[in-house]
């Protein structure tokens, strides 16, 4: 009869022999099922006396251990690889692009747009928007543009029959809401534009955001800070502007301004100047009691700078390949 | 406006170079949009002088010369220039020199006569563009003198970006006025000689319309030299600030307008008919102009007349009958003060825009003629000689400007700038502007000068202190004070939010013109535009569009053209209605599908746009107002939408919008042959939102039954849905429709429909029998309504 030992070697052989779960269990019945090696041995111990029983059986639970342990060891060592196997048939191509409807995006000029409203309304600015066919007090008279001012030529103005036009700038916005809304005031009014003026700089509908604050008080310095803490907010950098003089007939004193592109380069980026105490008094507000600045910018002219476009007249062309740059 | 550096440095002359002096008056709001180096490449040329002149011997046309240049002998030169002789003085290129247009000049043999340079006419020199010779220097230019320092080269000219408000600065002099404040610089403006009269002729001038024509002085001038030639120094300075020599006489008065701001006009005398007067345009009467088109008078029009009729367009342009010819010999000055009221506007109606038009618009200094016109006479006689008589000051002293004050107090100066300016220095700066003031309790009481139209409040003066000041000085100071907390309405669905849910749907957004294509605009709002540009840019952008479709319309259609074969735009923008004195404007949110459901992918089916497709986005966003309840899809017709696939939505029975399938006559015509979808909707009645009124979600677990039935093809599942919720309105949690079936087993004209009922009590949990009544009521509420019979 073979020892014990070699047993437990034999069946730890065949254990470690078999190819998959059946076979396993198939050296499991072999040795420790009913009528297995080792049960058969443990059935035998009766056969001996009863001072050998006690050692003989703990070698023989010893042996039934050993091979119980090699064969748990080996399930679990297969059912591992079974499943591991199952998952490599599953694995994907994980670079193959996803499934489902993708994202669209803004228009470039929104985006900016966006941004600039929203920099303007966390410092406490109101937005407001007012007609884009207006007439001509609104849009001229009301801001101290005299009759015969040369931006009232027809080469400018957009009319219609009757003396109504399209609003050349969003600072109709302004005197709308004053009357409206009286004052203090501090809003801005983005919105479409347009000139009667088309070649490569000029397209004759485009996007100005006006800004207004009226108040005890406000002064040019406080209009070069907001300016200066606009651009610097737009831009995502420290910027040097500069102020120069200008000429608005709406405002006084009135100032162009330029930012430092390059070292020595300046561009223009917006118009801004002192409301003129003749729009305050149109608008029913004493001058003497109240002071107040207004700005104006092109809202494409910041996209431009902002996003390196250098042809104006992409924004209003629309092909998908401009656009998607933007997303 | 153009000028000579040169020229205003004979004004003022600050201690800055050129680019120093450009930024200057470009800070004070003198914007320098170019600066042009004059005089380059000269650096070799000479003044020669002209000792002796011989015909060539092999050749007519050219000429044989001795030049001197100053120092050695006489250098032999072949010239071909008409004018030259012995005597004069010219530019002189010796040989070995390379002359602006980059030639190198060659000693070199020309038709056997060796020549050792080269006399120089304009264009050589590349002092302008046009030349009958070669240039005449003045006489008392040194033979073998540099011809930069003999031309006061290098110059600069200057071209400023004026502002309308400034018309005293279209001249040197006023230029200087404001350089010389900027800068602490004092003018040294040449002073204006007076010219006595040598004779005593006159010729009548009569003010009939002193309102437009206050001041018009004027000076006969007799026997002037017609071979005299403007000399170059008038002609380079002219030609620096962008005008042409034409004629002394006409020279002089460009030369006097472009110092002293001061537009003047010469008559020849022997033309003139009677007196002259400046009255206004009757109709009918017609005008020939100098540039020799004939215009038709409007009554509105100030003319300069004589006996014989219209002469001039007062302020704008001279008649051709009188004007300065190469016989002329007697001149006539004209200098007038026309108001800027009576040229408001006037020459712009005839699509005139002159240099005197563009002066007199913004005002030109009412006391500034009889100056003009001593200068004018001054420069004349010395050019072409000739006896002056007598200068007229005609004028109506009641119609010219008054002058005014106005006072500038110190404490508005402060509080508008928002820093505090020393006193001394704001009455310094209104001083060298020319601006006379006196002390006043809080500041100072300002004499607006004459030549200053643009200064009628007293923030126009803080402006002038401020400019001159430095605005760049004016420091930066955040505005103290509280605003009131704005209201973060939730009535009201903000479009970015519309905007950025499309975006995330697949949707790009577009931004498409306002006006359109009126028969575009007709075509796809089924109505003519009454809101029709006047002056459009182009017929494809004459009037403003009804609708946003004919723009995503047009954009899909030219990206389809350039290869893309799935667009989804959308456009948030108004759209105009009503007529042009009674415009409604409306802001409308539109899109456009066309293409695929996604872009194309390697596990997913290719499935083309249908109605449904863009039915979910309409839905998705009206959803957000919280009020999906108040909104119906109605099939309905519409003008470019094909029948059957085309819904007007509905708000609580209003109107809002249309969604739906374009007709394929009208995507043909567009060249958008794919299957299109169009969604437009009025943003203030789609996007009014309800405020979430929260419920207590039930504990309940829910019961879920379905039910097919058999109707007509008519029956909408809108009616269907309709018939559950009004059956058994409280235990009905949702309605889903999870099948449409028409095909072997059911009838022609008959379809089924499977619906799935979501059923939930918020006190108990339903029982079989609960749900039993629920079907049994739905059912027959459907047979009542709809005559349905439960399928099988």
């Amino acid at each position: 009869m073979q020892s014990l030992s070699e047993l437990v070697k034999q069946a730890e052989s065949e254990v470690a022999d078999a190819p998959d779960l059946a076979s396993l269990d198939a050296v499991r019945v072999r040795y420790l099922g009913k009528k297995g090696e080792l049960t058969a041995r443990l059935k035998g111990l009766s056969a001996l006396s009863a001072e050998e029983r006690p050692a003989a059986g703990q070698e023989i639970n010893k042996a039934k251990k050993a091979v119980q342990d090699s064969l748990n060891s080996k399930r679990d060592s297969l059912q591992r690889e079974s499943l591991a196997e199952k998952l490599r048939a599953d694995a994907v191509d994980v670079s193959l692009p996803g499934r489902g409807v993708g994202r669209g995006g803004r228009h470039p000029v929104s985006r900016a747009a966006s941004r600039i409203e929203k920099i303007f309304c966390n410092a406490g600015f109101g937005v407001r928007t007012g007609p884009e066919i207006e007439d001509d007090f609104h849009n001229f008279t009301a801001l101290n543009i005299p009759e015969n001012h040369p931006a009232r030529a027809m080469h400018d103005t957009f009319y219609f029959p009757g003396g109504n036009l399209l609003r050349t700038h969003t600072s109709p916005v302004q005197i709308r809401s004053m009357v409206n809304e009286g004052v203090p005031i501090r809003i801005i009014a983005p919105g479409r534009v347009y000139r009667c003026d088309s070649d490569q700089t000029h397209t004759p509908m485009f996007h100005q955001v006006e800004g207004l604050v009226i108040d005890r008080g406000i002064s040019f310095a406080n209009l070069k800070a907001v300016l200066h803490q606009f651009v610097e907010s737009y831009f995502e950098r420290k910027a040097k502007l500069r102020f120069r003089a200008s000429y608005f007939p709406f405002t006084e004193p009135s100032a162009e301004v330029d930012v430092e592109w390059e070292e020595g380069k300046w561009l223009e980026i917006l118009g801004c100047g002192m409301v003129h105490p003749n729009v305050l008094r149109n608008s029913g507000i004493d001058p003497e009691e109240f002071t107040g600045y207004a700005f104006g910018m092109g809202i494409e002219r910041l996209a431009m700078l902002r996003y390196g476009v250098n042809d104006l007249r992409t924004f209003f062309e629309n092909d998908l390949r401009f656009l998607r740059q933007f997303n | 406006m153009k000028f000579s550096e040169k020229w205003l440095r004979d004004w003022v002359d600050p201690s800055l170079d050129t680019e120093e002096l450009a930024h200057r008056l470009t800070m004070i709001g003198h914007e320098v949009d170019a600066l042009e180096p004059q005089g380059l490449g000269l650096d070799g040329v000479i003044v020669g002088e002209v000792l002796d002149v011989q015909q060539h011997p092999n050749a007519d046309r050219l000429s044989v010369c001795q030049v001197s240049t100053g120092s050695g002998d006489a250098v032999e030169v072949v010239c071909g220039a008409p004018n030259v002789r012995a005597g004069m003085k010219s530019p002189f290129a010796p040989a070995g020199t390379r002359l602006p247009n980059g030639l190198k000049l060659r000693r070199s043999k020309i038709r056997g006569i060796l020549s050792n340079g080269m006399l120089c006419s304009a264009i050589e020199l590349g002092l302008g563009d046009e030349s009958d010779g070669i240039v005449e220097l003045p006489v008392d230019a040194e033979p073998g003198q540099l011809l930069t320092e003999c031309l006061d080269l290098p110059d600069y000219t200057f071209d400023l970006d004026l502002t309308p408000n400034r018309g005293d600065c279209f001249c040197v002099l006023g230029i200087a006025r404001d350089v010389s404040a900027v800068t602490s610089t004092p003018m040294k403006g040449p002073a204006v000689k007076a010219v006595p009269a040598s004779i005593d002729d006159e010729h009548p001038v009569e003010l009939v319309h002193p309102e437009g024509c206050p001041r018009f002085a004027a000076r006969v001038v007799r026997n002037i030299d017609i071979s005299a030639e403007s000399p170059i120094w008038m002609k380079e300075r002219l030609r620096r600030s962008g005008l042409r020599s034409i004629h002394p006489v006409v020279d002089v008065t460009n030369y006097v307008m472009l110092e002293l701001g001061q537009p003047l006009h010469a008559y020849d005398l022997g033309l003139l008919n009677g007196p002259v007067r400046p009255r206004l345009a009757k109709m009918g009467e017609k005008l020939t102009l100098l540039d020799e088109k004939e215009v038709e008078l409007l009554p509105n029009t100030l003319v300069i007349t004589d006996d014989s009729g219209p002469i001039g367009m007062a302020g704008i342009m001279g008649g051709l009958s009188t004007a300065v010819t190469d016989k002329t010999t007697d001149v006539f000055f004209e200098a007038a003060f026309f108001t800027p009221e009576i040229l408001a506007g006037v020459a712009r109606q005839y699509g005139m825009h002159t240099d005197a038009s563009m002066r007199f618009e913004r005002g030109v200094d009412p006391v500034n003629q009889m100056r003009a016109i001593e200068r004018a006479t001054e420069l004349l006689l010395a050019i072409s000689g000739g006896e002056a008589g007598p200068l007229i000051d005609n004028s109506v002293e009641v119609h010219l400007p008054k002058s005014a004050s106005l006072v500038l107090r110190k404490s508005r100066l402060d509080r508008v700038l928002g820093t505090e300016i020393e006193a001394g220095q704001v009455s310094r700066i209104l001083n060298d502007l020319g601006l006379e003031t006196e002390p006043e309790d809080d500041g100072w009481r300002v004499k607006i000068p004459s030549f200053r139209f643009d200064i009628d409040v007293e923030d126009a003066l803080v402006e002038e202190v401020a400019r001159i000041y430095g605005y760049d000085e004016i420091p930066e100071a955040t505005a103290i004070g509280e605003t009131p907390l704005a209201t973060a309405t939730e009535s009201r669905i903000d479009l970015e939010w519309v905007a950025n849910t499309l975006v995330a749907r697949d949707y790009q957004e577009v931004i498409t013109y306002s006006f359109i294509d009126a028969e575009l605009n007709t075509l796809i709002t089924g109505e003519d535009s009454k809101l029709v540009l006047s002056n459009p840019i182009s017929s494809e952008m004459s009037v403003m569009r009804g609708s946003v479709w004919p723009g995503l319309l047009v954009a899909a259609s030219a990206n389809v053209a350039r290869q893309q074969d799935r667009v989804r735009f959308f456009e948030v923008g108004k759209t105009f209605h009503g007529s042009p004195d009674k415009p409604v404007e409306i802001v409308r949110v539109a899109g456009i599908v066309l293409g695929n459901v996604v872009d194309e992918q390697w596990g997913s089916a290719t499935q083309a746009v249908d109605f449904f497709d863009i039915k979910s986005d309409v839905t998705t966003i009206l959803g957000m107002t919280g009020a999906s309840d108040e909104i119906e899809f109605v099939a309905d017709e519409h003008l470019i939408l094909q029948p059957g696939q085309a819904a007007k939505i509905l708000r609580h029975g209003e109107l809002i919008g249309f969604v739906g399938k374009l007709h394929p006559d009208i995507a043909r015509r567009l060249d958008l042959d794919k299957g299109v979808l169009l969604f437009e909707l009025d943003a203030e009645k789609a996007f009014a939102a309800n405020v979430p009124v929260a419920r207590t979600v039930s504990k309940f677990p829910t019961i879920r039954r379905d039910i097919a039935v058999v109707v007509k093809d008519e029956v909408t599942a809108a009616d269907l849905v309709g018939a559950v919720e009004s059956a058994a309105p409280e235990l009905v949690r949702g309605v889903r429709i999870f099948d449409i079936y028409n095909g072997p087993g059911i009838e022609a004209g008959l379809k089924s429909v499977a619906l799935g009922l979501i059923l939930q009590e918020t006190s108990r949990t339903l029982t079989d029998e609960d749900a039993d009544t629920v079907m049994s009521a739905v059912l027959r509420k459907m047979q009542q309504d709809f005559g349905a019979e439960l399928r099988d």
